[in-house]
């Protein structure tokens, strides 16, 4: 505060605080990739529950045949919310969070290459998760299943010659909408990771010196770039065919339903993973901190990605071996469903190498990134068994298919992330989250996968085909679905250990020093939490672990490794 | 999918007591369940063969692999006093060899899988061969048969030890074919005629599912594959191939008039207000001629299933009486359609006694 003199006056000038500067205005206002990370991290689990609720609606609904918990209609909104709930606001967020927030430090920049573009795209993905789930309040949400088939996704009078039980209210427009929306804001989160990865990388951070996490979210942002459109477009001729009378998706007039499922897969695989590829890169950061060992064959881990990447584009019709494909174009996507298992097995060997002569600490994230490998293992193999087509036939579409991708995206993804969660958590708050009640979730976790989904894989062999709403008593499938909704009321009680953790240690937890983990990286090279410009001196590389180097000079790595 | 197992004794109980659990689970149920692995034809025998190609070479892997990794995490846990381990970054060597041994392993995998496809896809040549239209509505399947120009609902009939063929034909969206004890499935795609051959090694009654999300009954759009010896078949399709009988009855006759008077708007009886069977393909793929919204029902009584599976006809419960509602499936049926499967096309208002009647004259049609 000046008292300038004005004339013979004096006066007292108050610099007003700016809505920037108070709490919440920080928050709203802010371009800062951290806070924008924590605020896509907050957003993702908030709709974890929304969709784990929704879960567990459909869970109580088959614990028993013949229930009536649900009707009919609202199971089938249930569980498409349920689907596009999880992938779209839940892991992607997530994920996009964890990105945001690490990816900066990890490589030595202090933002994001586009800190407007970074706010901008959390905001509309905010926005159109609550515009999808505010189909509810309008009596109208999407239940079509996440995959949104047509022609059930048209309105009566598009749908066929005879106008059938299609979609008339806008229970479709709110999913083609919303799922614009989310597209805008990964269109921008992707091109700023590019950008900010590919430009902003501190001095001596070759390409081959990169964080396995930012290679993945590299791989990642390229692919969402990539398989978006293919969703875009679906969704647009979607639009118009419910709106402007034009029949892209309608066979009477010339369209063709299978159209839409080309269309929405050659997304939809990719999204796949989209959706695990940057949990690779998390779990190859854990692996080795906690192992007090590099990871075993980076090269081989980063490119491995890269090849899932490129291959995730060649096999999107897996999806879709029932639809009456020639043989040929079958056996063309069995095979490329064949390759992309190699890269994926390359990578769960060289885990494994990574923690075999190490010295292993059972912290919580190491906890759940070992629990990861053992889950992602069986939704690999079981994985590898749906692309054997003729098994295929059968198996498709029935609870198998439902097994195997939550061994993928719940043993896979969900665990990966609450590794990332418990092993950053310190870094971001500055307080450690509570080591017994992470023991206690983790064992609550991994007994619950696997009551809740590996029986589902003996439901599918039994016959018991996905998506219906109930089923009759002497079907043989009773018990098998009991223990299904017991184990996710188990994962449900494991998500509340987590909660209860997170509040007890905002408030108490043990204060964490900067470096809490002995890890390699260059996030930990910082304070916890990080100042608002990251790192005072831009730090230089010069190997894969810089932070492990700078601890110990005398045994650095680019003193015995050349890469 | 075990895990960390450092705490000794008791974490070994727990699994070991679990996997008893599982397996005694694995036993007690599936006896009744339209299990892919209980086949009767050779369509759903190779694929079934493949699960245990599959299945063995998965557990030897899922074994082999968890067991590193478990043996990996007890055997270099931290303990007190330990020192830092050797830094090693890979091995060039090593990774070439985990490469290829599991390319190989999935490269055999894959010619099991192409040769299975090709036996799959490959429909036998044979004189023998019979052609069913599977026409798949919201939510019930019509089947009709070419060669003798007859529809039926709810029940495919087949003779054993012959090659079916099925022309899979939707005009509205997209159901999926599927008898698991005999067949995988194929999608039925408005627009794409797809095919599907099997064929039955024996007589009996398999269920088949609809397995592609067709909107708010998806749930109950079952019906029964009914495979019986030819002479049977026969005897089936010359029956189905009359006209429906005159009422004998009185109360039938009476149900006569009102199924003529309410239910003809959706349903059809051959010889009532339908002269004879229609080809569903030719008639519902042209908006200008209405096709049946409802099931045809000619010899109704001689069906197993109403309403796409969600109940089963149970005639000997369905004599007149006053607890007919209560005893009968066909009567709580027509009572109340929207309250049995929310979200059908049936809308019917009927008293209690036109219930009787109409039941009494429905299940006279054998």
């Amino acid at each position: 505060m000046a008292t300038p003199v004005i004339g013979n006056a004096t006066t007292t000038v108050v610099r007003q605080k700016r809505l920037s500067e108070s709490y919440v205005g920080e928050w709203l206002m802010t371009t800062d990739h951290k806070l924008i990370g924590i605020m896509y991290i907050v957003t993702g689990f908030f709709f974890f529950l929304v969709g784990g609720m929704e879960a567990l609606l459909i869970r109580t609904q088959l614990a028993a045949p013949d229930a009536h918990v649900l009707s009919p209609q609202t199971y089938n909104a249930i569980f498409t919310m349920h689907g596009t709930t999880m992938i779209f606001l839940f892991v992607i967020p997530v994920l996009t969070g964890f990105g945001n927030y690490i990816v900066p430090l990890m490589i030595g920049a202090r933002d994001m290459a586009f800190p407007r573009l970074n706010a901008f795209g959390y905001w509309v993905l905010l926005f159109g998760g609550i515009f999808i789930q505010s189909s509810f309040l309008f009596g109208a949400p999407p239940d079509g299943g996440w995959f949104l088939y047509a022609p059930l996704n048209l309105t009566n009078a598009g749908c066929t010659v005879h106008a059938t039980a299609c979609t008339n209210g806008m229970n479709a427009d709110f999913w083609a909408l919303g799922v614009l929306m989310l597209g805008v804001s990964s269109i921008a989160g992707s091109v700023n990771f590019v950008v900010t990865i590919l430009k902003l990388r501190a001095p001596g951070m070759s390409i081959n010196r990169m964080p396995l996490f930012t290679w993945m979210v590299l791989v990642t942002s390229f692919l969402l770039l990539f398989a978006l459109p293919s969703l875009t477009a679906a969704a647009g001729l979607l639009l118009l065919d419910r709106h402007a009378g034009t029949h892209f998706y309608q066979y009477a007039f010339g369209g063709d339903p299978l159209l839409w499922q080309h269309l929405f897969w050659s997304f939809g695989h990719p999204e796949v993973y989209i959706l695990i590829l940057p949990v690779f890169g998390m779990i190859s950061e854990i692996l080795p901190v906690f192992s007090h060992k590099p990871i075993f064959g980076y090269t081989f881990i980063a490119w491995s990605g890269v090849a899932i990447g490129f291959l995730s584009f060649t096999v999107w019709a897996h999806h879709m071996f029932a639809v009456g494909l020639p043989p040929i174009a079958q056996a063309f996507f069995a095979t490329s469903t064949t390759l992309i298992a190699i890269p994926t097995a390359v990578k769960i060997f060289n885990w494994i190498a990574t923690i075999f002569g190490g010295k292993i600490s059972f912290k919580v994230p190491m906890l759940f990134a070992l629990g990861f490998v053992a889950m992602f293992l069986i939704g690999g193999l079981n994985g590898a068994a749906l692309a054997v087509v003729p098994f295929d036939y059968q198996v498709t579409d029935t609870y198998f298919v439902v097994a195997h991708l939550h061994y993928v995206l719940f043993g896979g993804t969900v665990f990966g992330v609450f590794a990332g969660t418990y092993y950053w958590f310190p870094k971001m708050t500055g307080k450690f989250l509570g080591e017994r009640l992470g023991q206690v979730q983790f064992w609550l976790m991994l007994i619950g996968v696997n009551l809740t989904f590996f029986p589902m894989h003996i439901l599918g062999l039994l016959g018991m085909p996905r998506r219906y709403y109930t089923y009759a008593g002497n079907l043989g499938w009773n018990e098998l679905n009991l223990l299904a909704s017991i184990g996710a009321l188990t994962i449900g009680l494991a998500i509340m250990v987590f909660l209860y953790n997170v509040i007890v240690s905002l408030k108490n937890g043990q204060v964490a020093p900067d470096d809490p983990w002995d890890a390699f990286t260059l996030e930990w090279d910082t304070s916890s939490p990080p100042k608002k410009y990251n790192f005072l001196h831009i730090p230089v590389v010069r190997s894969r672990r810089p932070f492990y180097d700078k601890k110990y000079p005398e045994i650095a790595d680019w003193k015995t490794v050349i890469h | 999918m075990r895990k960390p197992l450092f705490n000794g004794k008791t974490r070994w109980q727990v699994v070991v007591a679990g996997l008893l659990l599982g397996s005694f689970l694995l036993t007690a149920c599936g006896e009744n369940s339209p299990s892919i692995l209980n086949t009767f034809g050779p369509v759903a025998a190779s694929e079934s063969f493949l699960f245990y190609v599959i299945l063995i070479i998965a557990t030897i892997i899922f074994v082999l692999v968890e067991g590193a990794l478990i043996f990996s995490i007890i055997r270099y846990r931290e303990r007190p006093g330990m020192p830092n381990p050797r830094q090693i970054h890979g091995n060039l060597r090593i990774e070439v060899l985990w490469t290829v041994i599991p390319s190989i392993i999935l490269f055999i995998v894959l010619f099991f899988t192409i040769q299975g496809l090709v036996n799959v896809a490959t429909q036998p040549t044979s004189s023998n061969t019979l052609e069913v239209r599977a026409v798949g509505h919201q939510w019930w399947w019509e089947f009709y048969y070419p060669k003798y120009n007859i529809t039926t609902a709810d029940e495919l009939h087949a003779p054993v030890n012959t090659i079916v063929q099925v022309d899979l034909y939707s005009n509205n969206v997209i159901h999926s074919f599927w008898v698991p004890a005999l067949t995988g499935k194929t999608d039925v795609i408005p627009g794409h005629n797809n095919m599907r051959w099997f064929k039955a090694d024996a007589t009996g009654t398999f269920l088949g599912e609809c397995a592609e999300y067709c909107g708010a009954q998806h749930a109950h759009m079952a019906f029964h594959a009914v495979i019986q010896s030819s002479d049977d078949f026969n005897t089936w399709v010359s029956t189905q191939q009359q006209a429906a009988v005159t009422p004998s009855f009185a109360l039938a006759a009476q149900g006569k008039q009102i199924f003529m008077g309410q239910c003809t708007g959706c349903h059809g009886i051959v010889g009532d207000n339908l002269k004879g069977y229609d080809d569903p393909q030719v008639k519902c793929n042209d908006p200008a001629i209405a096709c049946l919204v409802g099931p045809n029902l000619t010899h109704f009584g001689a069906r197993g299933l109403i309403a796409g599976g969600i109940l089963t006809n149970n005639r000997d419960q369905c004599s007149p009486g006053a607890d007919l509602l209560r005893r009968c499936h066909l009567a709580q049926w027509l009572k109340d359609p929207q309250g049995i499967k929310p979200g059908n096309d049936m809308v019917v208002n009927l008293t209690d006694d036109q219930i009787q009647a109409l039941v009494a004259y429905l299940e006279s049609l054998n």
